[in-house]
Formats: C-alpha cells, sequence, structure tokens
C-alpha cells in the first residue's frame, strides 16, 4: 500500500498485499524478540529462557509457511505486476531470511545450556557488544521495512563492516585466551559458535536490506559501492 | 528521444533491443471531427519484434494502431496529421495508395473476419488481386506456406475447400493471420486478436506470434496485460489520448517509471 499513492481497484487484492506486508512486520517483530532472548540467555548463562524461545521458533516457522502461501495464492489468482510483483517476491525472499534468523537465535540460546558450567568469561561483553550491534542493524532494517524506507536500507548494508569487525576482534580474543588456557576450550567453542551465528544473522539483515532496496527501487544494491563482502 | 506537444512521454533506454527501427512515428495526431483523439505521438517501433500497446478504452491505442496502414481514411472526418514512415517511406504522402499500403501492412481484428469463401480461396484472395502468383501450382505453394506459417496447415490441409467460415474462433483467427502473411507484410497489426477466444485458442495464437516475429515487425493492442508481458519485447502504455510511456516489457511491468503506467498495471485508481 504505502509503495503506491493509490488503492488497487479490486479491494480484495489490495487488502492481501496489506496482509502480507502486516505478517511480515509480524514475523520480524518476533524473530527479534528470539534474537534479544538468545543475546540475553548466553551473556547471563541463563538456560531457563529456552522454553519460551522453542516455542516461538515453532511459530516463526508457522508464520513463514503462511507468507508463502499468501505469496504463492497472489502469484496464481492476482498475478502482481510492478510494484505488487516487487512487493511480492521479496516478501518471500525476506520471510526466508527472517526464518533463518530465528533458526540461529534459537542456537544462540541453546548454547546458554553449555556456558552454565563454567566460570564466566571475560569475552562475553564483546559477546555482548556483538548481539547489540547486531540486534540494531536487524531493528533498523525492520523499521526500514515497515515504513517502506531505502536509506536507512542502505545505511544497515553499509554497516555490515562494524559487524565484521566485531565478530573478527572476538573471534581473535577467545582464540588467544583458548591459547593460553587450554581450560577455556570447553566454553570457548561455544562462543566461537554464539559469535558466528550473530555474524550470519547481521549478513541477514543486509539481505533483507538488499530485497526492501529492489523492492522499492527495482534496482540492486550496487556491489561495487563500498558495503558487505 | 523526442518530447509529445502535449503530455511529455517517458521513453525507456534500449526499448528497441537490438532490433532496427521499422516504423518511425513522429508526432501524429488524430482528430474526429472537432474531437482529438490521439496527442502528438512518437515513436520508434522495432522490426522483428512484437510492440505491445496497452492503455485502457479510449486512450487511442487503436486510433494509433488504425493510422499504421491508414485506416482512419475510411472515417468521415478523421484528420491525422505528423509524419508515419515505414521503412523510411512516409506512408501518408499522397502518392502512397492505401490499398497497396495494406497488403505490406497487414490487419487482424477482434473478432475473426474470414471472407465467406473457401479455406483455400480465403489466402489466395490477397495474392491473386495483388497479382503475387502466376500459376495455380504457384498460388497452391502460397497458400499453403502461408497456411503453415500460420500453424493451420495440418488442420484444413485435407478440406481446403470446405468455407473458412465453418472453422473454430481460434482457426478463423490463424485463418485470418494466414490470410495477412500470404500477400507477404512487412508489418502486422493486431487489434486485441484472441478477446473472443479460449485460453488455448489464444496460446496457439500467442505461439504464432512468437514465432513470427522471426520474420514480421507486429504490433499488437491488447486489454489483457499478461498478454502483453507474454507476447511483446517493446510496451507502450497510452493514456487519453498521450504515449505516456515507452520501454522494454520487462522494465515496464517490473519497474514503470511514470505513475499512470505504474497504477494502470497494477489495477490502481488512478
Amino acid at each position: 500500500m504505502a509503495l503506491s499513492k493509490h488503492a488497487h481497484i479490486v479491494t480484495a487484492y489490495g487488502e492481501e498485499l496489506d496482509k502480507l506486508a502486516d505478517e511480515l512486520a509480524r514475523m520480524g517483530g518476533l524473530v527479534e524478540m528470539q534474537l534479544d532472548a538468545a543475546v540475553a540467555a548466553v551473556v547471563r548463562r541463563d538456560a531457563s529462557v529456552i522454553a519460551e524461545v522453542r516455542q516461538r521458533e515453532v511459530q516463526v516457522n508457522a508464520m513463514q509457511v503462511d507468507i508463502e502461501k499468501r505469496v504463492i495464492r497472489l502469484f496464481a489468482l492476482r498475478q502482481p505486476l510492478a510494484t505488487d510483483l516487487r512487493m511480492t517476491i521479496s516478501s518471500l525472499k525476506i520471510a526466508s531470511d527472517l526464518e533463518r534468523v530465528g533458526d540461529l537465535a534459537k542456537n544462540i540460546a541453546y548454547r546458554s545450556k553449555g556456558l552454565i558450567d563454567f566460570a564466566p568469561l571475560a569475552v562475553l561483553n564483546s559477546v555482548e557488544r556483538l548481539g547489540i550491534i547486531v540486534g540494531k542493524q536487524l531493528h533498523e532494517v525492520l523499521d526500514a521495512l515497515s515504513s517502506f524506507d531505502v536509506e536507512p536500507a542502505i545505511r544497515v548494508w553499509r554497516n555490515d563492516d562494524e559487524v565484521d569487525e566485531h565478530y573478527n576482534a572476538l573471534i581473535r580474543e577467545m582464540l588467544l585466551s583458548m591459547s593460553e588456557d587450554p581450560g577455556l576450550v570447553g566454553p570457548g567453542a561455544h562462543i566461537l559458535f554464539v559469535a558466528k551465528n550473530l555474524e550470519r544473522i547481521g549478513d541477514h539483515a543486509t539481505n533483507i536490506a538488499e530485497a526492501l532496496h529492489y523492492m522499492v527501487t527495482a534496482e540492486p544494491l550496487d556491489t561495487s559501492d563500498h558495503g558487505p563482502l | 528521444m523526442f518530447d509529445a506537444k502535449i503530455q511529455p512521454t517517458v521513453y525507456h533506454k534500449n526499448s528497441l533491443g537490438s532490433s532496427p527501427v521499422k516504423v518511425e512515428v513522429r508526432d501524429v495526431s488524430v482528430s474526429y471531427g472537432d474531437k482529438q483523439a490521439l496527442f502528438n505521438v512518437s515513436l520508434d517501433i522495432p522490426d522483428k519484434s512484437v510492440t505491445a500497446f496497452i492503455g485502457p478504452s479510449g486512450c487511442g491505442k487503436s486510433t494509433f494502431l488504425r493510422c499504421m496502414n491508414r485506416m482512419n481514411d475510411t472515417i468521415d472526418g478523421a484528420k491525422v496529421s505528423g509524419s508515419l514512415k515505414i521503412d523510411g517511406a512516409e506512408i501518408n504522402d499522397r502518392a502512397v495508395d492505401p490499398v497497396v499500403l495494406r497488403a505490406s501492412v497487414g490487419m487482424v481484428f477482434q473478432k475473426p473476419n474470414p471472407f465467406p469463401k473457401s479455406i483455400y480461396d480465403n489466402v489466395a484472395y490477397g495474392p491473386r488481386i495483388h497479382g503475387l502468383a502466376a500459376s495455380r501450382a504457384e498460388l497452391d505453394e502460397v497458400v499453403e506456406q502461408s497456411l503453415r506459417k500460420a500453424g493451420l496447415w495440418a488442420e484444413v490441409s485435407d478440406r481446403l475447400q470446405d468455407p473458412g467460415t465453418g472453422l473454430s474462433g481460434g482457426q478463423q483467427q490463424r485463418l485470418v493471420i494466414a490470410r495477412a502473411i500470404a500477400v507477404n507484410p512487412e508489418v502486422i497489426l493486431m487489434d486485441e486478436p484472441c478477446s473472443a477466444l479460449d485460453p488455448i485458442a489464444t496460446a496457439k495464437i500467442e505461439e504464432l506470434i512468437d514465432e513470427l516475429r522471426e520474420n514480421y515487425c507486429i504490433i499488437i493492442v491488447t486489454h489483457s496485460m499478461q498478454q502483453a508481458a507474454r507476447v511483446s519485447q517493446m510496451t507502450a502504455f497510452f493514456h487519453m489520448g498521450s504515449l505516456i510511456e515507452v520501454g522494454p516489457t520487462e522494465e515496464i511491468f517490473t519497474n514503470p517509471l511514470e505513475p499512470r503506467t505504474q497504477d494502470y498495471i497494477t489495477g490502481r485508481f488512478g
């Protein structure tokens, strides 16, 4: 709807597109909650949220299936064109990215269980920082999606470098600690996976930025421009 | 490319693809009495390619199509101005015989209109009056080749003397296309050629259009956006007598630049 100033002549068609955008926004909100809960679980070494995360994961997966069905239905029954076509196809891609973010967040939350038996690590501060940066990336791109605003999406896409820098620093810090103290290899392995999953979530945020850019402008984000590798 | 005086047309880059220009239109306007139906249309139409004209009823697309073979000459009070060249030759020149022009610019209408004659005579009619066949054997050959090109030969070869009007709607439309092809046209105009046909007959005509574009410049007026998307390489959108936007079909249907085009093809109130 917001992609065009005018309403559809066939009201039901316009409503189906609006509903698709709403569902995507709801799925985004749920996935953001998953990420926040997962990072908090790891940083606090608190596995109590796992049941809740698992429950929401089922919801996230169901929402992806629902969005896929809506997209298939739109293609089959409405044959969307122009902005409607770009919105429909981009929604499919974004839902797939969000589902992956949900999966990765769930994996991160599960790692909290492995960390309970160990003393708290100094590196958890870096994990928290990376979690905050990635969470901000995801939040901003989902905000941009809800307003079909391409400028913040481009910013998110460019900011992926910051995610990578923090991720690399965290990995270096953890590997150094593990080489100095072999007793840290156990918890360290968990931290390495958490870091990798967070970095992947950052990549999915940039994927969403790319899909949103195409949705609004019909152009891919210029990969020759300064951006994620 | 150029600026229309009334409504500036948006021209996409590379609208012609790799095809040379077949029809060059500059500043064409059409009036019926006091009413102006078409305003300063300028457009290059590629050869060996399908160009679709889309737009709401009364937007001027059929009026414009009729300029291509001077069909507007037959309407009282119709006045056509501007330049329309096919292969560089001005068709509105007084020296041009509209009958000869209409052999090189064939037309297929919304409703199939075979002559009340045999299938054979429908196709042979044009070559006969234009003297394109020197003997009966040659005429037989032209008829067969035209029916083959129109994808109808296999269905009618054993009943060429049956009346053309006895064929199904889709077959009649292909017979009319064979009749147009028989006089070696340069350009084939199609005015909603599938609107009276079922989906299977429509698919056969669309397949035929796709084959014919290897040899002809085809211009199709259609109300079906999906049909324009399926068969054409270039699409032109008309609105209230003006040419609003022209571009490669893929771009028009994924990323139209004009809000009016966008509203029309997505089915929105403009």
